[in-house]
C-alpha cells in the first residue's frame, strides 16, 4: 500500500485505472466466468472426505433385514390411505406403538394467500404423525429425525413403510444415544414446516396448528426420506434448502459413503457420476451438474422437506428414491441398511455437524467446489462496479454534490424514491388486489396475482419519463452522474450481500445486471439499450433460468410452455415466501428490481 | 480387666441399636417395563449432633462417610447419579425421584461459619467417595433454594443460608460410580440383595439411577433418641421390549443375571416386594407366596406379594402388558428451548395438572447457568389461556462467571389444567477459553424441579412406624390427604454462539491482514496530507543560516 501512499505512483496508478477502466472491466467480466466455468473442471475441485471423526472411521455393520416386510406393509398402507381418502391418522397411531413408539398427533391448518394451481389447494388442514423412540438412559437432550411425507396418491408408500420397519427394528437396538423422531407428515412442506414450528414453538409463516405434546431436546440431524418404488435404480441427494441454504458437507459424504459401500447408485442433481473429466463430456456433464446445483440453490425456495429444517440449524438432507427402469435395481433392505447406516453414524455424533463446509458446490458427489474457490468468480464480476464508480467523472462529481448548496442530492433522492415506492408495489400489491383483479377480469386468483405483478414490473418501465420532469424540472449532467454512482454503490452492496448468503443467486444477477449497468449512460441510442436493459432485467433473467433449467434436466420446452412455467414460477416465488418465509421474492422485489429501475432511470435521464 | 471388659460391654450395648435393613420392590409398569427399586436402609445409633462429641467406633455404617458427615458439620446429605430421564408418562411416578445426572444437596449445621468453604471441600470429598467429577460444582452452579428443598429429617431448620444445593445435568453414571456405592453396603455385593447388582446388566437398561440420603431421624416414636440414616436407593427400569424379543416374562435371573440365595447375614430384615395391584388374577409368581402385604405409596394403595429371604427363593413372574395409551400422572413437567437462531430464546416449563377437581399449589425452582441470560421481565405464567400470579417469587439474579440465576416461583394449578411457565433468554458470547472442549455439543441446563403436595385418593399414613416397607416411609408424611411429590424435567442442551475453533490460523492470518495492510494503509491514506517535499538543503547552507541568524542577517534561501 506504499503505492497508495506516494502522491506520484498514486496518480500513475490512477491514470491507468481511468485510461483502461474498460478494457480492466472487460476482462474482470470474462475471467469471472471463465473462472465459473473452470469450477466443474476436475483437477481444478477437491475430493470430498470426511471431516467429522465421531463419523469417520467407527464401523457400522447394517443388520436391518426386513425389507419384503417395509413392502407389504406399503400396501397395507395405501390401502387404508384410500379408505381414509388422505392420511390414515388412527392406523399410523396404531401401527407406530406397536412397534414400541411414544405416539402423538399434531393437526394445522394453513390458508394459503392464492390457490396454489400446481398443487391444487387453498384451505390446507392435515395432521402430522410422529413417534418417538426414547433412547434408553438417555435425558431427552438430542434427537434425530426420520421423516417421509405421506402424499396423495400412489406415491411415497414405500417411504412411509420403510420408515415404520425401520422404527421396529430400531426400537429393538440397545446402542442409541439420541432420541429418534419418526415423523409422517401430510401436505409435504406445509406438514413440515407446521411440524417444526410446533416443535420450536415459534410462528413465523401465520400456520395455524395444534402445540405438540411430546418433544425430545434439540434435533441434530434430520433425513427425509422419498421412494415411490419397491425396487429403485439408484439414490438421488438433495441438499438445497429454503433461501439457497445447504446442510454440512459431512452429511453429503455419508450419504456418498455408505452408497459406496452398499454399492447403491447415487445421483445429485439426477446426474449419475462419470469419471472421464478429460473428455469434452465428461466436463459438460459436471459443468451441468453443477449449473442445475446453482439455479435450484438460486431461487431459494426448499427442494425437499429437509429444507425447513435448515433454518433451525438442523443439518438435513432428503434421499429420494429413483426408478427409471434400468437393469440397476436395488431392493428395499439394502435402502434400509443404508438408512440404518446412516443414522447409526448420526447417532455416534458428539457434537452437531461442524467439522465440514457449509458452503459449496458440488458438479458431482465425489467432487465438491468450497467458498473460497468459487466466491472470486463473483469477486471478479462485483469489482467491475468499484471500478465504474472510481471512474473520474463519477468520483469528482459525487463530492460536489455532496455540498449542501447543490441541488444534486434531491434530484437523486427522487428516483430513487420512486424506484423504491414501485418495488413495495410490486411487494405488496399483487396478493393484495387478487380480489379486485377476479372481480374486473375473467382470471383466476392464482392468474390474477401473478398478472398482477407483470403489470406493475411492466408499469416501473414508464416511470423515469414523468417523475424527473414532474419533479425537478431539467436533468442536469450532474445529476445522473450522481445518480449512477448510488446505483452502483447500492448494487454492488446488495450484490455482496445477496452472494454471501446464497453465492448462486447473487452470482446469476450479477451475470445479467453487471455488464449493462457498468456502462449505462444517458448519451447512448436509447432504443438500442433500452431493449438490452429490459433483456437483461431481473424478470428476463428468470425467465432464462427456467428455460436452461428445463434444457438441463433433459425435459425441453417449448416457448409458450416455458412462459407458462415462467408464470407458475412466479406464483410458487410469492407461495414461498408466504408460507415458509424464503426471501427471494421480497428481495427481488424490494431491492434488485428498485436498483435496475435506477439505471433505467439513467437511461432516460433529460 | 474389668474396665476392659465394662468398656467392650458398653460398645456393645450401644452398637446393638445399629441396624441394617434391605428391601427390593418390583413393579411391573404400565408401559410394560419392569420398574425394580433397591434400598438398603442403615441405622446408626449416634449423636454427634452434640457438640464435642467425637465418633471413631463405626459398625455398619461406612466410616468414610461418618467421617465425612462430622468434618463438615453435614446435617443431612442427598446425592444421586441417574443415567436417564424417568418417563412419568408412561412409567408414573418413582419412589425417589432424581433427575438425570448428578445432583447433590446438603444441609450444614447452623454452627458453620464458612459454608460455601465447607460446601467446597464436601464436593471434592465426595467426588473422590464416588468417583465421580462432583468437584466440577463450584459457585458458578451452586444455588440457594428458599422453600424447594426442606430437611427431611429431624429439625426443622429452615434458615436457606446453610443449604446449598448443585446439579451436573452432563455427569455420565457408569460402573466407576457403581463400585463405591456398593462398598458403602455392610455386606459390600457378597450377600443379600447386593449381589444382584452386576454392572453390565444395571446398565443395560432404560433408566438407571442411584443414590445415597443420609439424614438424622428418631429411633422411636417418642424420639427419645436419635439416630443417623443412611438410605443407599438404586431404582433400574429393565427395558422387556429390547431384551425380551416379545415375550412379557421375566425372572430375577433373566434381569440381574443372578438369583437370590439369602439374606445378608447383617440385615435385620431383608424382604422383596412385587408389585400386584394391576390385574392381580393376571400374575403368575413363582414360586407362589401366601404373604401379601398392602401399603400407601404416593397416593395410591398398592398390593404386594412379599418374599421374605429366611425362606430362599427365586421369583419368577409372568404377566400379560397392556401396551400403548399414556398414563396421566396427577403432577406432570416438561420444559423445552423454543425459538431458533443463536441469539435469543425462550425458555418453556409446561406443568400438568391432571386432577379431575382438585387445585393444587406447586413449588417450581429453576436454576439457569449465567451464559444464559435471563429477560426476566419476560416471565409468563398462564393456565387455561389466562395469566396466573405466582403467590411468591424468589428471583436470584445471576451474576457473570460467578452465580447462577435462581428463581423459584409457586403457582396455582387450577383443576385438570396445563400451566406454562416462559422466560426469554440471550445465549452470551464466552471468552474463547470459557468453551468446554466439544462446544457445538451445546451446554447443558439442569432440570428445573417441582415440588408439591399433591392430594392423594387414600388417606396417607401419618404416624411412623417400623413395620413400614422402605419405599413407603422416606418423605415423612404431614396430613392425610396429601402427599409429597417432586418432579424432574428433562435438562435443556443449549447452543451457544461457537467460534470456528478449528481454523484459528485462518482467522488470524485474516484478521492480521485486514487490520494491517487494509485499515492502516486507508487510515493512513485519509487522516494524512501529502505534499510534496522540499530536498534539505545541504549542510554548508545550513550551517551558513544558523550563523546568518545570530548575527540577524536575512536567511539564505
Amino acid at each position: 500500500m506504499g503505492l497508495l501512499s506516494d502522491p506520484s505512483r498514486r496518480k500513475v496508478l490512477t491514470g491507468l485505472l481511468t485510461r483502461l477502466n474498460t478494457p480492466i472491466c472487460i476482462v474482470c467480466y470474462l475471467a469471472g466466468i471463465v473462472w465459473f466455468m473452470g469450477l466443474a473442471f476436475e483437477p481444478f475441485t477437491l475430493r470430498t472426505y470426511m471431516s467429522e471423526n465421531a463419523m469417520g472411521s467407527t464401523m457400522v455393520e447394517e443388520r436391518f433385514s426386513s425389507g419384503e416386510r417395509a413392502l407389504s406393509l406399503a400396501k397395507e398402507f395405501d390401502a387404508h390411505k384410500r379408505k381414509a381418502g388422505g392420511m390414515p391418522v388412527e392406523w399410523l397411531v396404531k401401527a407406530m406403538q406397536s412397534r414400541g413408539l411414544e405416539v402423538f398427533t399434531q393437526s394445522f391448518s394453513r390458508k394459503l394467500p392464492f390457490p396454489d394451481e400446481n398443487k391444487e389447494r387453498y384451505m390446507v388442514r392435515g395432521t402430522n404423525v410422529y413417534g418417538i423412540l426414547r433412547a434408553p438412559r438417555a435425558p431427552r437432550t438430542e434427537a434425530l429425525v426420520i421423516t417421509a411425507p405421506c402424499s396423495p396418491g400412489n406415491t411415497n408408500n414405500q417411504a412411509v413403510a420403510l420408515l415404520l420397519a425401520l422404527a421396529q427394528y430400531f426400537r429393538n437396538q440397545i446402542y442409541w444415544a439420541k432420541d429418534i423422531i419418526f415423523l409422517v407428515n401430510e401436505h409435504d412442506l406445509i406438514g413440515t414446516q407446521a411440524w417444526l414450528e410446533g416443535y420450536h414453538h415459534t410462528n413465523i409463516t401465520g400456520m395455524e396448528y395444534s402445540p405438540l405434546q411430546g418433544r425430545a431436546g434439540s434435533i441434530q440431524a434430520a433425513l427425509s426420506l422419498e421412494l415411490s418404488s419397491d425396487v429403485i435404480t439408484s439414490l438421488d441427494l438433495v441438499l438445497e434448502g429454503l433461501n439457497g441454504q445447504l446442510p454440512n458437507l459431512d452429511l453429503a459424504n455419508l450419504f456418498y459413503a455408505f452408497c459406496q459401500k452398499l454399492g447403491v447408485l447415487c445421483t445429485i442433481q439426477g446426474k449419475l457420476q462419470r469419471n472421464d473429466w478429460d473428455t469434452a463430456e465428461g466436463y459438460t456433464h459436471a459443468a451441468q451438474t453443477m449449473m442445475l446445483m446453482v439455479l435450484k440453490q438460486a431461487c431459494g425456495r426448499s427442494w425437499g422437506d429437509h429444507g425447513l429444517f435448515l433454518r433451525y440449524h438442523i443439518e438435513a438432507a432428503s434421499v429420494r428414491g429413483i426408478n427409471s427402469f434400468r437393469h440397476y435395481k436395488t431392493d428395499a433392505t439394502t435402502i434400509g441398511r443404508l438408512l440404518e447406516g446412516m443414522v447409526r453414524k448420526l447417532n455416534n455424533l458428539l457434537e452437531r455437524l461442524h467439522q465440514s463446509y457449509f458452503f459449496y458446490l458440488l458438479p458431482s458427489l465425489s467432487r465438491f467446489v468450497s467458498i473460497g474457490y468459487y466466491m472470486p468468480a463473483f469477486g471478479l464480476l462485483a469489482v467491475i462496479l468499484l471500478l465504474r464508480v472510481s471512474f473520474p467523472g463519477l468520483c469528482h462529481c459525487f463530492s460536489v454534490s455532496l455540498q449542501p448548496s447543490s441541488p444534486g442530492v434531491l434530484t437523486v433522492l427522487t428516483p430513487v424514491v420512486i424506484s423504491h415506492l414501485t418495488g413495495v408495489a410490486l411487494y405488496l400489491l399483487p396478493v393484495h388486489l387478487q380480489e379486485m383483479a377476479v372481480e374486473h377480469f375473467p382470471v383466476s386468483e392464482t392468474e390474477a396475482v401473478v398478472l398482477t405483478a407483470i403489470a406493475i414490473y411492466t408499469a416501473g418501465l414508464a416511470l423515469p419519463h414523468n417523475t424527473q420532469r414532474l419533479l425537478s424540472g431539467e436533468g442536469t449532467e450532474q445529476g445522473w452522474k450522481v445518480l449512477k454512482l448510488t446505483a452502483l454503490l447500492y448494487l454492488a452492496v446488495l450484490l455482496g450481500c445477496t452472494a454471501l448468503i446464497n453465492f448462486s443467486l447473487g452470482f446469476i444477477l450479477a451475470v445479467t445486471l453487471v455488464p449493462i449497468t457498468a456502462s449505462i449512460t444517458p448519451h447512448m441510442p436509447k432504443a438500442l439499450y433500452a431493449l438490452v436493459m429490459v433483456l437483461l432485467s431481473p424478470a428476463f433473467t428468470i425467465l432464462y433460468c427456467v428455460f436452461i433449467y428445463q434444457e438441463l434436466i433433459e425435459a425441453p420446452v417449448s416457448v409458450s410452455e416455458g412462459w407458462m412455467l415462467f408464470l407458475s414460477v412466479i406464483s410458487q416465488g410469492i407461495l414461498d415466501h408466504a408460507l415458509y418465509g424464503s426471501l427471494v421474492y421480497p428481495l427481488l422485489a424490494l431491492f434488485i428490481y428498485p436498483c435496475w429501475l435506477m439505471f433505467w432511470n439513467i437511461l432516460f435521464w433529460n | 480387666m474389668l474396665i476392659l471388659s465394662s468398656l467392650l460391654l458398653f460398645i456393645l450395648l450401644a452398637a446393638a441399636r445399629d441396624e441394617f435393613q434391605e428391601e427390593l420392590v418390583i413393579r411391573p409398569l404400565h408401559s410394560g417395563d419392569i420398574y425394580a427399586s433397591f434400598q438398603f436402609r442403615t441405622l446408626w445409633d449416634t449423636d454427634f449432633l452434640q457438640e464435642g462429641q467425637k465418633v471413631s467406633h463405626y459398625r455398619l455404617f461406612p466410616k468414610s462417610l461418618g467421617q465425612v458427615l462430622s468434618k463438615f458439620s453435614v446435617r443431612e446429605l442427598h446425592i444421586s447419579f441417574t443415567q436417564g430421564f424417568w418417563r412419568t408418562m408412561q412409567w408414573g411416578q418413582p419412589f425417589i425421584p432424581s433427575p438425570p445426572g448428578a445432583e447433590l444437596w446438603v444441609w450444614f449445621h447452623d454452627t458453620v461459619s464458612d459454608v460455601d468453604g465447607n460446601w467446597k471441600e464436601l464436593t471434592n470429598v465426595l467426588s473422590g467417595i464416588f468417583c465421580a467429577s462432583l468437584n466440577f460444582i463450584d459457585l458458578t452452579n451452586t444455588v440457594q433454594p428458599s422453600a424447594s428443598f426442606k430437611p427431611l429429617g429431624l429439625g426443622n431448620a429452615t434458615d436457606h443460608r446453610f443449604l446449598r444445593y448443585a446439579t451436573l445435568p452432563r455427569e455420565i453414571v457408569c460402573t466407576e460410580n457403581l463400585t463405591p456405592w456398593k462398598k458403602l453396603l455392610p455386606c459390600g455385593s457378597k450377600a443379600g440383595l447386593a449381589v444382584l447388582m452386576k454392572s453390565e446388566k444395571l446398565f443395560h437398561s432404560s433408566f438407571h439411577s442411584q443414590a445415597v440420603h443420609i439424614r438424622p431421624i428418631c429411633q422411636d416414636e417418642q424420639c427419645s433418641s436419635k439416630a443417623w440414616e443412611l438410605r443407599q436407593t438404586l431404582n433400574v427400569v429393565f427395558d422387556l421390549h429390547t431384551s425380551g424379543q416379545g415375550k412379557k416374562e421375566w425372572s430375577l435371573f433373566k434381569m440381574f443375571s443372578r438369583t437370590l440365595t439369602e439374606a445378608c447375614p447383617l440385615a435385620s430384615s431383608s424382604k422383596v416386594y412385587v408389585d400386584i395391584t394391576d390385574n392381580p388374577e393376571l400374575f403368575e409368581l413363582s414360586p407362589a407366596t401366601p404373604l401379601l402385604g398392602q401399603a400407601v405409596v404416593l397416593g395410591d394403595r398398592r398390593t404386594y406379594s412379599v418374599y421374605d429371604l429366611i425362606m430362599p427363593t427365586s421369583s419368577m413372574v409372568l404377566s400379560p402388558c397392556a401396551l400403548g395409551d399414556m398414563l396421566r400422572p396427577l403432577l406432570h413437567a416438561e420444559r423445552y428451548v423454543a425459538g431458533f437462531g443463536l441469539q435469543t430464546g425462550e425458555i418453556h416449563t409446561v406443568i400438568y395438572n391432571n386432577h379431575p377437581y382438585r387445585a393444587f399449589p406447586v413449588l417450581l425452582m429453576d436454576s439457569v447457568p449465567w451464559y444464559l441470560q435471563l429477560y426476566i421481565h419476560t416471565l409468563t405464567v398462564t393456565s387455561k389461556s389466562r395469566d396466573n400470579k405466582p403467590s411468591y417469587i424468589h428471583y436470584q439474579p445471576a451474576k457473570d462467571r460467578h452465580r447462577p440465576h435462581l428463581l423459584e416461583m409457586l403457582i396455582q394449578l387450577p383443576p385438570h389444567s396445563m400451566t406454562e411457565v416462559t422466560v426469554q433468554f440471550e445465549r452470551a458470547l464466552l471468552k474463547w477459553t470459557e468453551y468446554t472442549p466439544d462446544p457445538n455439543h451445546g451446554f447443558y441446563v439442569g432440570s428445573s424441579v417441582v415440588s408439591a403436595l399433591v392430594p392423594s385418593m387414600v388417606a396417607m399414613r401419618t404416624n411412623f412406624t417400623q413395620d413400614q416397607p422402605l419405599f413407603s416411609s422416606f418423605v415423612p408424611v404431614k396430613e392425610e390427604s396429601s402427599y409429597f411429590v417432586r418432579v424432574y424435567t428433562e435438562p435443556l442442551l443449549v447452543n451457544l454462539p461457537t467460534p470456528d475453533f478449528s481454523m484459528p490460523y485462518n482467522v488470524i492470518c485474516l484478521t492480521c491482514t485486514v487490520v494491517a495492510v487494509g485499515y492502516g494503509s486507508f487510515y493512513n491514506l485519509l487522516t494524512r496530507t501529502f505534499q510534496v517535499d522540499e530536498p534539505s538543503p545541504p549542510l554548508s547552507k545550513r550551517l551558513a543560516n544558523l550563523i546568518r541568524r545570530m548575527r540577524g542577517v536575512p536567511l539564505l534561501t
